[in-house]
């Protein structure tokens, strides 16, 4: 009879805890390199620049606009995928991961061009049209803030919903129809009260996303001091004049505002939705 | 009652051809079968919940069709449950009226009556989730029989009951019978519980109904 050998559980912890550590130990250092670089003299300092101030506000009232406005059009659109096999399905479901996947400087530059481009022998131009017409101009304008924000933070949260929505599930709202629902009622009454903790994901992860925004915002927005300056445009525009102290206290406010949003997601258990879970495909 | 019409059901690799029934008023219908011969798709046609690919659905002598689920007056219970988690008991007895608009007295008076008759007016003000499984079939009853339906749908109601509980249901159920003779659909694999509540005892065997 072979000997009973005691086998160690060392090795598969040293081996996963050491990988895992790697990105861990990177992401500590460089928190704390940016804290080591700065003061909090110099930190109150950056916070008092009334440019600084003001992108506070433009950028906690513009990531609150488009985190708004994605939820609001994530809920429907994301319903719709997730309950409904309808032709074009595959092609808009696509369409929608297209922002997450395309450079922010395009996308940036697919925007201007959308609001600059010259249609027809009358060269009509939607950005004109707004400005001249509708009395809105959008371009280079704190609506272009909201605009490049919201057009990839939609496409988060439009996941976030994908996910929450198929959890649900969808045989609590064919009973509510056998009820006397609407499809509406259904939905409204049933489904969304069911994906309550979803929406308020979606919403955060759209609002640190367009908190993180960048590249659209200063190709389709600019970057105008106290006009179109956002946190992460200032970042840039400090960096650029070559006032690092300044720069680096913005982007630990930055992270701060970040980790309070990360917290506040975990808090919500997004992973656990408490939702029922869904039996997946119909049996017959 | 109820009348299915030469049902053809095609969806992927599953087929039921021209499947006629008939279940009279107030008649206890159980309809057996393999898992996967289409018994759940034949509930879910009667509901309005899936459209047959032809044949028509006859309720009460209406042509229904076409009727949308909430206008067919039946009461549903799928397998899961499919309970609502968000609500206590109370308001899933509550629901449909809710939805009709009922007044908040007439709302009140039924609810006690279904809760009366289910045994599980103590639970009103419990939510579902924790709720034991034999409680969780008597509220998705509940919430089907509020409305006081033309038809019942019951797609395997006691499969996932212990022994005992099963027996309170069988027995519950047995009593809903004689209480509202509602005109019952009940959809099962086993054949002691088609024994007990069956007026009539239906299979679906190679796509075609026999009587047992």
């Amino acid at each position: 009879m072979t000997p009973i050998q005691r086998r160690s559980d060392v090795p598969f912890f040293l081996v996963m805890g050491g990988i895992s550590s790697c990105f861990v130990i990177l992401i500590v250092l460089l928190l704390a390199a940016d804290i080591a670089f700065t003061s909090f003299a110099d930190f109150r300092s950056a916070m008092a620049k009334p440019e600084i101030q003001s992108s506070i506000r433009l950028t906690v009232l513009s990531c609150s606009v488009s985190a708004i406005l994605a939820v609001l059009v994530a809920v429907p659109l994301a319903y719709l995928l997730s309950r409904f096999r309808f032709p074009g399905r595959v092609i808009i479901d696509t369409l929608v991961d297209i922002p997450l996947v395309l450079p922010p400087l395009v996308l940036g530059l697919s925007l201007l061009i959308l609001f600059h481009l010259p249609l027809g022998h009358s060269q009509w131009e939607l950005e004109s049209w707004l400005r001249e017409d509708v009395g809105f101009p959008v371009t280079y304008r704190w609506p272009a803030i909201v605009l490049a924000q919201f057009t990839v933070a939609c496409a988060f949260a439009i996941r976030t919903m994908g996910v929450t929505f198929d959890q649900i599930n969808p045989r609590s709202e064919d009973v509510a129809r056998t009820l006397g629902c609407t499809r509406m009622q259904a939905f409204t009454q049933v489904a969304l009260p069911q994906a309550g903790r979803g929406v308020v994901a979606a919403f955060t992860i759209a609002w640190a996303r367009a908190l993180g925004e960048f590249g659209p915002i200063l190709v389709f927005a600019g970057a105008t001091r106290m006009r179109t300056e956002v946190l992460s445009t200032s970042v840039w525009l400090e960096f650029s004049v070559g006032d690092l102290d300044s720069a680096v206290a913005i982007s630990l406010l930055m992270v701060l505002i970040a980790i309070a949003v990360l917290l506040a997601l975990r808090g919500l258990g997004t992973l656990r939705l408490g939702v029922a879970a869904s039996p997946g495909a119909r049996s017959r | 009652m109820i009348r299915l019409s030469e049902i053809t059901i095609e969806a992927g690799d599953f087929s039921l051809a021209n499947l006629s029934l008939e279940i009279q008023p107030r008649e206890y219908v159980v309809l057996m079968g393999k898992t996967g011969c289409g018994k759940t798709s034949l509930l879910e046609i009667l509901c309005g919940l899936r459209k047959p690919t032809s044949g028509s659905v006859w309720i009460g002598g209406t042509d229904v069709t076409h009727y949308s689920p909430g206008d067919r007056q039946i009461g549903y219970v799928p397998q899961d449950l499919a309970l609502f988690p968000t609500m206590s008991v109370a308001e899933h007895l509550e629901f449909a009226w809710k939805v009709r608009g009922a007044s908040r007295k007439h709302i009140t008076a039924q609810r006690e009556r279904t809760a009366e008759m289910l045994a599980i007016t103590h639970l009103l003000d419990r939510p579902v989730h924790g709720l034991s499984g034999g409680e969780a079939q008597r509220v998705a009853l509940g919430r089907a029989l509020a409305l006081e339906p033309a038809v019942l749908l019951l797609d395997e109601p006691l499969s996932a009951l212990d022994e005992q509980t099963r027996d309170e249901m069988l027995a519950l159920l047995l009593s809903v019978k004689d209480a509202t003779h509602v005109t019952t659909l009940h959809v099962t694999h086993h054949s002691g519980e088609a024994a007990r509540l069956a007026d009539r005892c239906l299979r679906i065997e190679n796509g075609c109904l026999v009587e047992q």
